[in-house]
């Protein structure tokens, strides 16, 4: 088992017919994914690698029995494409594309969460990967290996530098969520699944500065997760009010600090790095013990 | 990106939301001119990105044109908690009755909006939070609804706005949700939103921020960008597509991904205290696939900077291998060469990741002498702090 994605995924590429779309195609592919499907409208008929395009998400379902759709969409078709994706009653959209208006977002989601069908991973992230099992997105799939750790992450480096330094060890699920002011799948959603799974055994989680998301994975964690949590928090000397990089990692007078973050989480039990070597380490001990 | 007071109120007057009468200035006659036009008394008032100017001298009331056009003198070029004043905006002087509080913002938490609002205006609005959370009304908007006429009158109701002006209060905050749309703000903050004697309510200041990612649908918004008040080299990284933001300290940083670059800039940090406080002097994120030119407009940007004493590349091959990354490095060193920009800093490098060893191989047969590569990440931190420390020592 994993969480959301595993053997049995069938994804299709909204996109794929574009360079970033059929390049990650091809790494999904390469790390034996099933990839049945791509939606370019227009383009059905034609085929990246054998795997068949067509117009809309509806008809690549209806053929392909795809679940998974991974959205490398320009930003500025991104809420279409999303929105298509909730009306085919897909169950996973990963959007993978950067650079969506917040607005936009805002909508698509308050769009699936009112239909209730699909869950959102993303945008701004570099998807969702079950190491030998599937891979949704553009994480790397050879710096890592199966495993009973899952992982979750606002950042996608930081998703991998993980991967790679536990990788003896290896990995049930690993989610990178996104560093999007909104988000559709968040840390809680993570922390809550990994629970819930059987072939995890330990959680590492990865924040950042901004926003309340990690003070209140704190507060869930206290209630409901007993499996070990191992937390690293990158930005303790980000400056206030300058964005970095991530459009939602800004700090606000003293909300969103990396400090009061990694107290919250502390005060829950969890073993926060102050590097991500640090924590690496610290989920070793968890691992080995 | 955050707007001045006159930029947010150029975009209240677009949307319907009313406002007082005035003009932006850059200097005194300017000042005269525009309290000539509007009559009558008028408030100069500094044009800067932060709290507190009414209490810094940067707040004036003006009797006269002559009067605006002396108030504007002695505001201009004012120094208010770091920024120089380098705008005013005379405003007609409207008398004030009572003083509130609107706003639409971004719910990152709740994932859509929120609409706050207060008959508490004028003051520090946090403080009202914090201190009289009950007098602070705070009502969810739906992304997809959004500020409906029956909602805004909700809101105006929730928050016991007078009974007489709760229609006009309503009519606002529909135009606020407007305002909030149609610009793809992320922020519109009305404080004090005013009653006047005669009953009117105007928006005396405002706060606007804006998506940068909306940018591409907005090309009105380039106007607002602010030359001025941002750091040289973040707009020369700016006009590179780098993702940069100028820091205090000594060490360059440049890596690939915004939260390795984060996390690369607190490691910088924790080694430098060994070393006197070294800091980090920037952050530079240059994405997933670190390309030789994408490389070499990194370091040119970073090198140049005249704080920087020593630089940390700090790269997970993940999406782009190693081999690829450190070939960008080499390739950067030859390119900013034959630029006639030969670098003189040494640039401790840490890369990790897909094809690793190729990448250490390839950066150790280029033996470049101010290229030096260690293998961890806190290793590398604590080299170059040394670095950075031992050179601003030797200067």
């Amino acid at each position: 088992m994993a969480i959301w994605l595993d053997s049995k995924s069938k994804i299709l590429v909204q996109g794929m017919t574009g360079s970033e779309g059929t390049k990650h195609t091809r790494r999904m592919v390469a790390s034996g994914a099933s990839v049945v499907a791509g939606v370019t409208p227009g383009k059905e008929g034609q085929d990246v690698d054998g795997i068949p395009i067509y117009n809309d998400v509806a008809a690549a379902m209806a053929h392909t029995g795809a679940n998974v759709s991974v959205v490398f969409v320009p930003p500025r078709f991104a809420k279409a494409a999303v929105e298509e994706a909730v009306d085919s009653g897909i169950p996973l959209a990963v959007v993978i594309t950067e650079g969506i208006p917040v607005h936009d977002t805002a909508q698509f989601f308050q769009y699936a969460q009112n239909s209730g069908a699909t869950r959102i991973i993303g945008p701004n992230c570099p998807g969702i990967i079950s190491p030998g099992q599937s891979n949704a997105g553009i994480i790397p799939a050879d710096i890592t290996q199966p495993g009973r750790i899952g992982l979750v992450s606002k950042s996608g480096t930081l998703t991998y530098q993980m991967m790679y330094e536990l990788r003896d060890i290896g990995f049930s699920t690993c989610v990178g969520i996104g560093g999007d002011p909104i988000i559709g799948t968040t840390h809680i959603d993570c922390l809550a699944a990994f629970q819930e799974d059987p072939d995890t055994d330990a959680i590492v989680m990865i924040g950042e500065i901004g926003g309340d998301a990690e003070e209140r994975a704190a507060a869930f964690i206290a209630e409901n997760v007993s499996k070990p949590v191992v937390g690293y928090v990158a930005g303790f000397t980000a400056p206030e009010g300058k964005t970095m990089g991530h459009a939602g990692a800004i700090v606000s007078g003293s909300a969103g600090t990396a400090s009061a973050k990694a107290e919250a989480l502390e005060a829950v039990g969890v073993k926060v790095g102050r590097t991500p070597s640090a924590a690496a380490r610290l989920m070793r001990e968890v691992m080995g013990g | 990106m955050d707007l001045y007071e006159y930029q947010a109120k150029e975009l209240f007057i677009r949307h319907g939301v009313p406002t007082t009468e005035g003009d932006v200035c850059t200097t005194p006659a300017e000042a005269d001119a525009v309290a000539a036009r509007v009559g009558g008394p008028v408030v100069v008032k500094a044009q800067v990105k932060t709290g507190g100017r009414g209490k810094a001298g940067g707040v004036k009331l003006a009797e006269s044109r002559q009067d605006a056009r002396e108030k504007a003198e002695a505001i201009l070029g004012m120094d208010i908690k770091g920024h120089t004043v380098h705008r005013v905006l005379v405003a007609e002087a409207s008398d004030i009755a009572e003083e509130y509080y609107v706003s639409l913002l971004l719910d990152r938490t709740n994932r859509s909006f929120l609409a706050m609002a207060s008959i508490e205006g004028g003051v520090d609005i946090e403080e009202v939070a914090a201190t009289k959370p009950e007098a602070l009304a705070k009502i969810r908007v739906d992304a997809l609804e959004g500020v409906t006429p029956a909602l805004a009158r909700d809101i105006a109701d929730a928050a016991h706005f007078p009974e007489t002006i709760r229609a006009d209060v309503a009519d606002i905050l529909v135009e606020l949700w407007r305002t909030l749309v149609d610009e793809d703000a992320t922020l519109v903050e009305v404080n004090p939103l005013v009653q006047t004697p005669d009953g009117r309510v105007l928006a005396l200041d405002g706060k606007v921020t804006l998506d940068e990612n909306a940018a591409y649908r907005h090309p009105h918004h380039e106007a607002f960008i602010d030359i001025e008040g941002t750091d040289p080299i973040e707009l020369r990284a700016g006009e590179l597509n780098l993702n940069y933001v100028k820091l205090d300290g000594s060490v360059g940083i440049i890596g690939n991904g915004a939260g390795l670059v984060m996390s690369t800039l607190d490691v910088v940090s924790y080694a430098g205290e060994e070393f006197g406080g070294v800091e980090p002097a920037n952050f530079l994120d240059i994405g997933g696939g670190a390309s030789a030119e994408v490389m070499a407009n990194g370091l040119d940007i970073v090198l140049n900077d005249p704080d920087v004493q020593a630089v940390f590349v700090n790269v997970f091959g993940g999406i782009t291998a190693c081999d690829a990354v450190a070939n960008g490095i080499v390739n950067a060193m030859t390119m900013l060469e034959e630029k006639g920009e030969p670098v003189t800093k040494p640039i401790v490098c840490r890369i990790d990741g897909n094809n690793a060893e190729e990448g250490r191989r390839i950066l150790n047969e280029a033996e470049h002498d101010l290229i030096e590569l260690v293998e961890t990440m806190d290793d590398a931190a604590r080299r170059v702090a040394e670095l950075a420390a031992s050179r601003a020592a030797g200067k």
